[in-house]
C-alpha cells in the first residue's frame, strides 16, 4: 500500500534518514521502533508532506506522493497524529475534529454532515462531543485521544500514529492501545504505530521495523525482531519478554 | 430585544439625513460618511487580521483602488461602473504578488507584517513618483463630471445624501461578506491556519489557497473603499490613501474597536474618527499635537485593559455579567 524507496532525509548536514525502503501492506498494523533521533518522526514527516525527502521515492498504492502538499496527500487517504499534540484551541473539541472531516476528503462534505460524522467519531474515540467543550479542558490523555479523532476524523486509509501512547499512565494505555487495533479491525486502515512503550507495542502489531540513525536496522515479526541482536544492541537494551 | 437593536440602529442610519441635526447637518453628514468608508476598510482589515494575517500596508490596496479609478476617469473619461471593476483587478493583482510568494513560502507573523508595511510605502513612493499622471506628492483632483447636480455615469453628487447612502450599502455589504465569512467552515479553516499552519495542513486544509483567498477578499473590500473616498472627497494625496501613515490608522481603528466582532471596526473607526474631530475643533491650532498625544494614550490604555477592542471588551464584560443562580452552567468535564 504505501512504499518507500531509497528514502534519504538531509537537514544541512544531518542525516536524518538514510536510505530507507519499506513496505506498509494493505490492512496491516506495523510497529515503527528505535531509539530518540532515530528518525521515525522525520519518516512521517516525508511521507505525509511536512517536507519532501531529499532522495528517493514515495509512493502510495502505486502513484508517487513525494512531494505533494500534505493537505494534497490527506485527501489522498493518508493521516497522521502529532508526537506533542497540536489542537487547534480556539476552535471547541466538536469543531476541531469537524473540520477534519470537513476538510479530509477532496469532496467536501457539508457543515452538519462534517459535524454528524466528528461527533461518531468522538464517540468511538471516547471525547465529549459538547460543541461548547475546548481542547483546554483535556488532560495529556484527552489533548492524544483528540489527535487520533482528528485524523481518523480525515476518513483515511492509512493512519500514522507518532507515539499516541506517551505520557498516558497505564489505564489510558490500554485504553488508546485497544482504540489503536478496533481503527484496524473494525474500520479496516493500515496502521503505522511509532511508539517507546515496547510491551504493548509488541504485543499487538503484526510486525516490526526498527530504525537507527536513520537507517533502518531490522524488520520481521515482533518475535523476531526482539531478539535481533543488532536491534538489542541499538535500542532495547537488553532482551524483552514476550508472553 | 436583541433582534430589534440592529433593526432600530438601520432606520436611524436610513433616517439620519432627515434628521432634524440643526446647523451643523451638513457638517454631521459627512463625517458619518467618512467613518461608513473607513469603516468599510476597517472591516476589510479584521478580514485578514482576525486570523493572525497582520497586514501593516493595507494603505497599498487603498490607494490603488482610489487612484485606479480617478486617474481612468481624468485621462480616459472610463466612468467608474467600469473603473471600480478594474480598480478591484487591480488591488487582486498586487495582493496575488504579495500573498503568493508570502504563502507559499510560509512568510508569517512579523515577517508578513513587515513585507505588507514595505507594500504600502511602495505604492505611495510610487504614486509620488508618476507625478505626470497623479500629481505627485501635491495629489490629484477628480475631474468634474459637470453635467449638473446628479451625475449617475461618472458618480458624482452635489447632494451628500445620495453619497451617504452609497456609503451606507456598501458598508452594509462589507458587514455582510463579514458575517458570511463568520459563519462559514471558513473561519473555523482560518483559526486553525492562524494557530498552526502544519495542523492546518495535515487534516486537509489547503493553506496557501485559504490565506489568498481571505487576502483577495479584503483586498477587494478595501479597493472598494478606496474608490468611494476618491469619489466622495474629489481628492486623492498619497499621504492620505497609501503608505505606513494611513496603513497604521486602519490598524488602530480596528484594534481600537475590536477585530473578532461584527461592529468592532467600525465602532473602532467612529470613534477615531470622531476623537480626531473633536479634539481638532476643540484645539484647533493651539497644543500642536495634542490631538494626536490622547488619540495615543487612548489607545495604549485600550490595548492594555481591554484586548479585545473597546465593542468586543465591553461586549464581553456584558456577557459576563453576574446572571441570577439559574443560568449558571455546570462546567464541562471530559469523558
Amino acid at each position: 500500500m504505501l512504499s518507500l524507496q531509497n528514502v534519504s532525509k538531509t537537514f544541512g548536514g544531518f542525516r536524518a534518514l538514510l536510505r530507507v525502503s519499506l513496505e506498509v501492506r494493505e490492512g496491516e498494523f506495523l510497529g515503527l521502533i528505535g531509539p530518540n533521533g532515530s528518525g521515525k518522526t522525520t519518516l512521517f514527516n516525508c511521507v505525509s508532506g511536512v517536507f519532501p525527502p531529499s532522495e528517493g521515492s514515495v509512493r502510495l498504492r502505486g502513484e508517487a506522493i513525494d512531494g505533494l502538499t500534505p493537505d494534497v496527500i490527506c485527501h489522498r487517504g493518508i493521516a497522521r497524529t502529532f508526537q506533542i499534540p497540536r489542537p487547534f484551541r480556539k476552535l471547541s473539541i466538536l469543531e476541531n475534529v469537524a473540520l477534519a472531516a470537513h476538510f479530509g476528503h477532496p469532496t467536501r462534505e457539508s457543515d452538519a454532515q462534517a459535524r454528524a460524522r466528528a461527533r461518531d467519531v468522538l464517540r468511538l474515540i471516547g471525547l465529549p462531543a459538547d460543541p461548547e467543550a475546548r481542547p483546554g479542558l483535556l488532560g495529556a490523555a484527552g489533548l492524544k485521544k483528540l489527535e487520533l479523532a482528528r485524523a481518523l476524523a480525515t476518513g483515511p486509509a492509512l493512519l500514522l500514529a507518532d507515539e499516541p501512547l506517551g505520557g498516558l499512565d497505564p489505564e489510558e494505555m490500554r485504553q488508546t492501545a485497544d482504540t489503536l487495533r478496533r481503527i484496524r479491525d473494525e474500520m479496516g486502515v493500515t496502521v503505522v504505530w511509532v511508539e517507546h512503550i515496547m510491551a504493548t507495542l509488541m504485543r499487538l502489531v503484526d510486525r516490526v521495523v526498527v530504525l537507527d540513525h536513520g537507517e533502518k536496522i531490522a524488520e520481521g515479526s515482533p518475535r523476531a525482531v526482539a531478539e535481533d541482536l543488532r536491534v538489542i544492541e541499538a535500542y532495547l537494551g537488553e532482551k524483552i519478554a514476550l508472553e | 430585544m436583541k433582534r430589534a437593536l440592529p433593526l432600530v440602529g438601520l432606520h436611524v442610519l436610513v433616517a439620519l439625513p432627515w434628521l432634524p441635526l440643526g446647523p451643523a447637518r451638513l457638517y454631521i453628514l459627512h463625517v458619518v460618511i467618512l467613518i461608513l468608508i473607513w469603516s468599510v476598510v476597517g472591516t476589510a482589515w479584521s478580514l485578514m487580521g482576525r486570523f493572525g494575517l497582520v497586514s501593516l500596508g493595507h494603505g497599498a490596496f487603498l490607494g490603488v483602488g482610489a487612484y485606479t479609478t480617478v486617474l481612468l476617469w481624468n485621462f480616459w473619461g472610463v466612468p467608474p461602473w467600469i473603473g471600480t471593476p478594474l480598480a478591484v483587478a487591480a488591488a487582486c493583482f498586487l495582493a496575488l504578488v504579495l500573498g503568493y510568494p508570502c504563502f507559499r513560502f510560509r512568510v508569517v507573523g512579523h515577517y508578513f507584517a513587515l513585507v505588507t508595511l514595505a507594500l504600502g510605502e511602495v505604492i505611495r513612493l510610487l504614486i509620488i513618483a508618476e507625478r505626470d499622471w497623479t500629481g505627485g506628492s501635491l495629489g490629484v483632483t477628480l475631474k468634474d463630471a459637470g453635467a449638473g447636480a446628479v451625475n449617475l455615469v461618472a458618480l458624482q453628487f452635489a447632494d451628500r445624501r445620495v453619497f451617504y447612502f452609497i456609503a451606507l450599502g456598501v458598508w452594509l455589504a462589507g458587514l455582510l461578506v463579514w458575517r458570511w465569512v463568520d459563519r462559514s467552515m471558513t473561519r473555523s479553516a482560518l483559526e486553525a491556519i492562524g494557530e498552526d499552519e502544519t495542523a492546518a495542513a495535515s487534516v486537509g486544509i489547503p493553506v496557501t489557497r485559504f490565506k489568498l483567498k481571505i487576502t483577495l477578499l479584503s483586498a477587494t473590500l478595501t479597493a472598494v473603499g478606496g474608490v468611494l473616498y476618491g469619489q466622495y472627497v474629489t481628492y486623492l494625496d498619497p499621504g492620505t490613501l497609501a503608505g505606513i501613515g494611513v496603513s497604521l490608522r486602519i490598524v488602530f481603528a480596528v484594534v481600537l474597536g475590536g477585530m473578532y466582532t461584527l461592529l468592532g471596526p467600525t465602532v473602532g473607526t467612529a470613534l477615531t474618527i470622531a476623537l480626531a474631530e473633536y479634539l481638532r475643533v476643540a484645539f484647533g491650532v493651539r497644543f500642536l499635537g495634542m490631538a494626536e498625544t490622547i488619540y495615543g494614550l487612548a489607545l495604549i490604555l485600550i490595548i492594555i485593559f481591554l484586548p479585545a477592542g473597546l465593542y468586543g471588551g465591553l461586549r464581553e464584560l456584558w456577557r459576563a455579567r453576574p446572571r441570577p443562580l439559574a443560568a449558571a452552567t455546570p462546567p464541562v468535564r471530559p469523558a
